[in-house]
């Protein structure tokens, strides 16, 4: 730590420097902080150590080394996943802001007051209860192989389609949910506040109540989008060929499991950026808008 | 005999913003310190400071002959023997008023759950407060919920009492209530420290006044002294302002 930077002259920080007993407890803050960071990495060293000797002393370790976690079977299998991967990636990437948009939708069509709007809220309400109560793989396999049966003109006939048209479905019903959450927990007197300086309900919601609400509900919405992520993988059971059903393929005529560690991997890479962007966005919102730790 | 608490030449800033400098304040036991000031003159800080809720940039803090604001010392043993009251409460919605009450002289004070309650039931008697017992605190009045917190502070016995604007958040009618209380307290010998914008209640209860301005301890001086002939021109503004009957010293007092 280094004194303050010098401010203009008139400034009292310009004329101030710490005193002796502030520059010894810097110092002994610093030696507890090295303490810590020493006994931080002590540990984790530790468990790390004692998990892979547990892992690799037991009795099994051999064959499930030679099934699961081959080098050669990884390798050779890597750039089918790697290829079908990508299809999870596009299905993630589509659906997501279809998925966003279409629940806060739903969120704002229960919210509704207006009496015109009433068969709107009840359909949001049947949407959510039904969609979120049907497992979201019957709904891939019924869209992914009833739809196109249906021979419905101007709309694709693909599987990637309705495999994707599903998932909306399905995320939608629940993500409808969290958004509710979120609105519902803004306080009544903001609203009261709004109604008073003359805004509109739909203006109220619009500026006052969503934005608050969106912010609060963050992380739970990434939480389903990792969620989502790996979902994705649910379409390999209409025969899409996926990272899964790359993996699958791979594994059913060479025996050997390692392409599903491989497809984990891949999934884990996509999931924990996310989180961390998560972490980041929310640490600077509350920076912005609570004093420093209060 | 020695002080209970000892500040001096204590600094605090956040980021450019100097929020105390080079206070020195000395509280005795059964003192009873006011600080007066404008919003923003410091006094709430100095208080969280005390509490070691803020890290200090300079200076130092003794507790009854010991130093804690060195950083080997543990604040929650430190915080055990000292109690706090804010400005907004800050009571657990989720807990009873019984067990906000108990809550930490269970858990940090290991007293047994009898005991406690006991201990509890007994304050909250005496702050008028019994009937409430088992009720949640949004159910009270904002009068009612700060003597509660009075009373969660005073469960852990502390040898010292921090209260920050503790009516500030009141309505007028609800304010008498709680100082009531804290003059009774203020009699019963607690050593407190409180920052207040009550002038007529710091001329009553206070042994000593502090009037902070920009961070700084202006004028300290027993209530008599600096309500009828404060020393500095800022204070005399400042009294002025608050308190329109304030007499003005003629110009050959001050300094």
């Amino acid at each position: 730590m280094s004194s303050p930077a010098p401010t203009p002259a008139a400034s009292p920080a310009a004329t101030w420097a710490p005193s002796r007993r502030e520059l010894e407890r810097r110092s002994v803050r610093r030696r507890l902080r090295r303490r810590s960071v020493l006994v931080a990495t002590a540990a984790t060293v530790l468990v790390v150590v004692v998990l892979g000797v547990g892992l690799v002393t037991s009795p099994g370790w051999p064959t499930v080394q030679a099934t699961f976690f081959s080098l050669e079977d990884a390798r050779a299998s890597f750039p089918t996943i790697l290829d079908g991967f990508w299809l999870n990636v596009r299905l993630f990437l589509l659906a997501q802001p279809l998925i966003l948009v279409l629940a806060l939708a739903l969120a704002l069509a229960r919210q509704a007051r207006a009496a015109w709007l009433t068969p709107v809220r009840v359909l949001a309400v049947l949407y959510t209860d039904f969609f979120r109560g049907v497992p979201t793989i019957l709904l891939v396999l019924m869209f992914a192989f009833g739809m196109p049966a249906l021979g419905l003109q101007g709309v694709p006939n693909s599987l990637f389609f309705w495999a994707l048209v599903a998932l909306v479905v399905s995320y939608s019903a629940y993500v409808a949910e969290v958004f509710r959450a979120g609105i519902e927990s803004v306080h009544p007197s903001q609203l009261a506040s709004a109604d008073a300086l003359g805004l509109s309900r739909a203006q109220a919601m619009r500026f006052v109540v969503v934005p608050q609400a969106v912010r609060r509900v963050v992380p739970p919405l990434l939480n389903d989008f990792i969620s989502l992520t790996k979902d994705t993988a649910l379409v390999s059971s209409v025969a899409l060929f996926d990272a899964l059903f790359s993996a699958r393929d791979y594994a059913s005529y060479s025996f050997n499991f390692t392409p599903y560690v491989v497809v984990s991997l891949f999934f884990v890479v996509l999931t924990v950026p996310l989180a961390r962007l998560t972490d980041h966005l929310q640490r600077r919102a509350r920076r912005r808008e609570q004093a420093g730790g209060r | 005999m020695s002080a209970l608490l000892e500040v001096s030449a204590l600094r605090k800033s956040y980021g450019d913003r100097l929020v105390l400098d080079d206070v020195d304040l000395r509280v005795d036991r059964h003192d009873v310190v006011c600080l007066i000031g404008s919003s923003g003159s410091g006094k709430s800080t100095l208080l969280r400071c005390l509490n070691l809720l803020e890290e200090i940039d300079d200076g130092t803090i003794a507790f009854d002959g010991r130093e804690i604001s060195d950083p080997r010392v543990d604040p929650r043993e430190v915080r055990g023997r000292i109690g706090m009251v804010f400005q907004s409460y800050n009571l657990f919605p989720h807990l009873s008023v019984l067990d906000n009450c108990t809550l930490a002289p269970r858990r940090v004070h290991g007293l047994g759950r009898r005991a406690a309650e006991d201990r509890a039931r007994d304050l909250l008697d005496r702050f008028g407060l019994a009937e409430h017992v088992d009720q949640h605190p949004d159910r009270l009045s904002g009068g009612q919920q700060q003597r509660v917190a009075l009373v969660r502070a005073l469960c852990t016995r502390p040898e010292l009492l921090l209260l920050d604007e503790i009516t500030a958040a009141l309505d007028p009618e609800l304010v008498g209530d709680v100082l009531t209380a804290v003059r009774e307290l203020a009699e019963q010998g607690t050593t407190m420290v409180l920052a207040t914008h009550e002038m007529a209640f710091a001329r009553d209860v206070a042994t000593s006044v502090c009037f902070l301005h920009q961070g700084r301890i202006l004028e300290q001086a027993p209530p008599a002294q600096l309500f009828t002939a404060p020393r500095e021109e800022r204070t005399r503004r400042f009294l002025r302002r608050v308190l329109p009957d304030v007499p003005t010293p003629p110009p050959s007092r001050s300094l």
